[in-house]
């Protein structure tokens, strides 16, 4: 499946009517229409269970819908090679799924090394990532139990970038670190996102993080997309569920939309 | 005349039979690790087989040996030689560990781990032999530790059809009752048992994923 790069307007990821079931017939995801545009960041914002993480799983086709298309760069997933796919897109995860048993070099350096690079080129690259995320060169021999958590999630940024994908999913990637770690996380995504241009898919159930970095919120309530807006927008939103999170989360909000939508 | 006099007169041959009882030994462990790895593997990535797999070995574990010795005797070509039936014997006896401690290592391995190499376009066999074996590694050699100890006790029943290998001392002494005869056989077994733990022990910790 080769894809002409000269669709600069059409979306990069678009979900064409998707259901996704269980195999025992629960259904998770319904009637989803949503767009994705290159170089934006989109939010998916809801609850646990409200089919955040399923939504993001389907691009990569970790997960194959049963009902509906989801199209990567206009082609859809169902009739890709699925590793091809998978390679071309970064994917960063709340526990970080670093290899235990690898070092942070060969953990960074995974995707290139299954692509076949030169080890030259690997050790160059991992280097060059290692700077972008903020980590000290000397880390790369150490194992992933020998680091902090702010330090493994940013491991798990640099391995999921090593390829220079042009898509980025995101499944709470800073959920479970600490509020100081995550702000500055927070902060270095934006400015990162600022120079890469990639484009993003970031699920979280955070709405305060989802206004700060996202250039588009997407709300998830039961299996079904409730809205599609920018944050300031979305913080007077007269959707019942978009007033019931804005309230829940109370003031300051304003100036965290603001921060991240420069 | 003593144990240590007779094992010092004889070492021609205890050494002799203590070499065809780690043939015997080493043998069946690798057929059993050869065949029960990916029949573990098997049973962890596909349930279906899980029940099926684990429990024919389950129930091979329950024959008691000197029946399935017997058992295998008229089967033409295995029956033929003495050293191939105990091999099979002791083989069908260390699947279930070797089993046991892949899909146990496997199923083991962190689904987060695996869930990160399956979503960064690792092929199945990639995740297989680059992520999950590694991890499970140490789970599997204390499987194979389990079939290697207990394959060392069972082999010297072996000499009850021929086989050869430390037995033979333990059955000549038990028709002698020659007391110092059966020590000549259990002791060197007994310390072939207690190495092949504690070497086997010290690799998988070597092992053992931090």
């Amino acid at each position: 499946m080769k894809m002409e790069p000269n669709l600069a307007n059409s979306p990069v990821i678009e979900f064409r009517d998707v259901a996704y079931a269980l195999p025992n017939g629960q259904p998770l995801l319904s009637g989803l229409n949503l767009q994705v545009q290159r170089g934006e960041t989109l939010v998916l914002l809801g609850r646990s269970g409200s089919g955040k993480t399923t939504t993001l799983k389907l691009v990569n086709r970790l997960l194959s819908p049963s009902g509906g298309e989801v199209c990567v760069n206009g082609a859809p997933t169902s009739a890709s090679d699925v590793i091809r796919l998978r390679r071309s897109i970064g994917y960063v995860i709340q526990d970080v799924g670093l290899f235990p048993h690898f070092t942070v070099e060969r953990n960074i350096g995974l995707v290139p090394r299954i692509e076949g690079w030169s080890p030259e080129r690997i050790h160059g690259r991992v280097q060059e990532m290692l700077h972008m995320v903020g980590l000290e060169v000397q880390l790369v021999s150490r194992y992933p139990h020998q680091l902090s958590g702010g330090q493994r999630q940013r491991v798990g940024v640099a391995r999921a970038l090593a390829a220079d994908p042009a898509i980025l999913l995101m499944d709470e990637p800073f959920g479970a670190l600490d509020a100081l770690t995550r702000d500055q996380l927070q902060r270095e995504f934006l400015s990162l996102q600022q120079r890469l241009n990639k484009t993003v898919v970031f699920v979280t159930h955070d709405l305060r993080e989802a206004l700060r970095l996202g250039s588009r919120i997407a709300l998830m309530e039961s299996g079904r997309l409730v809205t599609v807006l920018p944050p300031q927008e979305f913080l007077r939103s007269r959707d019942p569920l978009a007033a019931a999170y804005v309230q829940a989360f109370g003031d300051g909000l304003d100036s965290a939309a603001s921060r991240g939508a420069s | 005349m003593n144990l240590f006099h007779f094992l010092l007169q004889n070492h021609e041959q205890v050494l002799e039979l203590t070499l065809q009882h780690l043939w015997l030994v080493g043998i069946s462990t690798l057929l059993a690790v050869l065949v029960g790895i990916p029949l573990g593997v098997m049973s962890a990535h596909w349930p279906v087989w899980n029940k099926p797999v684990l429990g024919t070995a389950n129930i091979i574990q329950t024959i008691p040996s000197l029946a399935l010795f017997g058992f295998l005797l008229p089967v033409p070509w295995l029956g033929d030689r003495a050293d191939r039936l105990a091999i099979l014997a002791l083989t069908l006896y260390a699947l279930l560990p070797v089993i046991r401690n892949t899909y146990t290592g496997i199923r083991g391995v962190d689904a987060a781990v695996v869930e990160a190499g399956r979503g960064m376009g690792l092929t199945p066999n990639q995740l297989l032999f680059q992520v999950e074996l590694p991890l499970a590694l140490s789970v599997i050699l204390s499987g194979v530790r389990v079939a290697v100890v207990v394959s060392v006790g069972l082999a010297t029943i072996a000499a009850a059809i021929g086989a050869g290998g430390l037995g033979e001392f333990i059955f000549r002494g038990l028709a002698m009752v020659n007391n110092q005869l059966i020590l000549a056989g259990a002791i060197p077994a007994a310390f072939l048992a207690l190495s092949a733990d504690f070497g086997l022990g010290w690799l998988e910790k070597r092992l053992r994923p931090r």
